[in-house]
């Protein structure tokens, strides 16, 4: 087993945490201040996943020319980028509410890229 | 003129927060006064999430954030005004403002809730040397051009300074196609929380050089390049240790300065440390019946903590409007909360003991980064509150509360100390 340390992104506390891991297994999760970090810990030491925050172009809207978006879930890290990239020539019509449906699995991740704002 | 029983200056997350919870201890007769096109303030172009947790238990981006709050204004019937910049204030609280529709319009106000926010500290506030060339942004202006007006300001960037818009928009233009080169950080710490560091940096490999600044900008016309090196203790540059990095963008994320324009007309008075109001345990400035709530009143790293903060102000400014003249005009013991061992300041500044109704709030930021301490306070001679932290940054606001029971062993209370304590 690896010792390593790492800071909860959980929450804005930011918990210096250290943790024990071969790659799979996580062990002796220590330093944080709730049951998030361990969590946390856990995941990010064999999978680690982001929300990804955009914007895409907005047609027909007298107030706004882009409207927000995110992944409406995590999704792994290494996926970043090309999740961007897809949503790089989406243009959407107005009007655009929270939680509409922009893009479906972006990246092929299995997660849909959703409206975060209104247009 | 129009009559109010609060006006709100100001339509952001205080502004709402403080109008929401004005109208829902009773208080029907409110107006917030909004200066932009939209309500929501700057949640509108913070698209990342991290918003929330500690208000709905969820991560929300900006706009959702601000989106339930303005919804609730919408149900409450709250009146506001957009497009709109007050002017004045005058100290028994009539405000002037204008916009397009009404000209220039006066309202009386029985409570006035100050709730206007902040601003970046611009390039000319820094003595960074160099020409004026194009291509230089703070932060706050490139998040505005990328995520609300569609344009990306550079592709080759360097950042001066590590406050969370900073690190927000480092992320943000590696993801539109930038090349961010590195973040130079004066001081030995980041100013920004944590998680921005590991998820906007680390996540990037973008470099963050502490004890770092900017030395000398190139380019005439454009941004050219940048030339950073080391600062002493005292934040002198070090001779010989210049890097130069060429780029076409110098983003300034140099930190917040509360917007107190309107506040010092009424003749509010302001800290020397948070450059906000002196406000006491009602969150009421000295002049009677103005209330101060949000990043005008001291800066914020988390916008839940500005809304707990402003629904309080809200609630404050509504139980003034009902006080008879008596009541408002009763003396009350004033104690000063004293601060010391890196405590830089308090909000409040000012506990009147006979106006704190139940729990009391004090919340304050240290002046340099301190490992394993304990956040202490002193009612008289008691130690009330001992708590361990394994560390206390700047960047990062911290807060104890005072329990009823806490108080009520100190009938007569003379002082309220906080500290920081090593054992």
């Amino acid at each position: 087993m690896e010792k390593k340390e790492l800071i909860c992104i959980g929450c804005p506390m930011g918990c210096a945490l250290t943790a024990e891991t071969d790659g799979v297994r996580v062990e002796n999760v220590q330093g944080n201040t709730c049951k998030r970090g361990k969590i946390y810990a856990e995941k990010e030491l064999t999978n680690p996943t982001r929300i990804v925050t955009s914007t895409v172009r907005v047609e027909g809207s007298t107030q706004v020319h882009q409207v927000p978006v995110k992944t409406e879930s995590d999704i792994p890290k290494g996926k970043i980028f090309e999740c961007v990239y897809a949503l790089k020539d989406i243009t959407v019509a107005a009007p655009v509410h929270i939680g509409d449906v922009i893009l479906e699995n972006v990246a092929g991740t299995g997660v849909n890229i959703i409206a975060s704002g209104n247009a | 003129m129009e009559e109010y029983s609060i006006v709100i200056i100001g339509g952001g997350p205080a502004g709402l927060a403080a109008a929401a919870a004005a109208k829902e201890s009773g208080e029907d007769r409110i107006l917030i006064l909004e200066r932009d096109t939209r309500l929501g303030g700057i949640l509108n172009q913070c698209i990342h999430n991290g918003f929330g947790l500690h208000t709905f238990n969820e991560e929300l981006t900006g706009p959702e954030y601000a989106a339930r709050f303005i919804q609730k204004i919408e149900e409450l019937g709250i009146t506001y005004k957009l497009n709109t910049m007050v002017m004045d204030i005058s100290s028994d609280r009539v405000v002037t403002a204008m916009n397009r529709e009404d000209g220039m319009f006066q309202v009386r106000a029985a409570a006035v809730v100050l709730a206007m926010g902040c601003r970046e500290r611009p390039r000319g506030a820094l003595n960074i040397p160099g020409y004026r060339p194009a291509g230089i942004y703070t932060a706050g202006t490139a998040q505005r051009l990328v995520n609300i007006d569609g344009y990306l300001p550079g592709k080759e960037v360097v950042i001066l300074g590590s406050g969370d818009i900073g690190l927000i928009m480092a992320r943000r233009m590696t993801l539109e196609g930038a090349k961010v080169k590195v973040v130079a950080e004066l001081m030995p710490y980041s100013g920004g929380l944590k998680r921005n560091i590991v998820q906007c940096l680390n996540d990037f490999d973008i470099p963050l050089r502490l004890s770092h600044t900017v030395v000398d900008i190139q380019g005439k016309d454009r941004v050219e390049g940048v030339t950073i090196a080391e600062v002493d203790g005292s934040g002198r540059p070090i001779p010989g240790t210049e890097e130069q990095y060429s780029c076409d963008t110098l983003l300034l994320s140099c930190g917040l300065i509360p917007e107190n324009e309107l506040s010092m007309g009424i003749g509010v008075e302001l800290h020397g440390a948070t450059r906000g109001p002196v406000v006491n345990e009602s969150l009421e400035t000295n002049i009677p019946g103005v209330f101060a709530c949000g990043n005008v009143l001291h800066v914020h790293d988390l916008v839940d903590f500005v809304s707990e903060e402003a629904g309080a102000a809200g609630r404050n400014a509504a139980a003034y409007v009902r006080m008879t003249e008596a009541e408002k005009n009763a003396a009350e013991k004033e104690i000063s909360v004293q601060t010391e061992n890196g405590v830089r300041y308090t909000v409040p500044a000012v506990v009147r003991p006979a106006r704190v109704n139940g729990e009391l709030k004090i919340r304050f930021r240290v002046g340099a980064v301190y490992k394993n301490r304990y956040i202490t306070v002193y009612l008289d001679d008691e130690r009330i509150i001992h708590k361990k932290k394994q560390v206390v940054v700047p960047g990062e606001m911290e807060q104890v509360i005072l329990k009823p029971e806490m108080l009520a062993k100190h009938p007569d209370l003379q002082s309220i100390r906080v500290t920081l304590e090593e054992e």
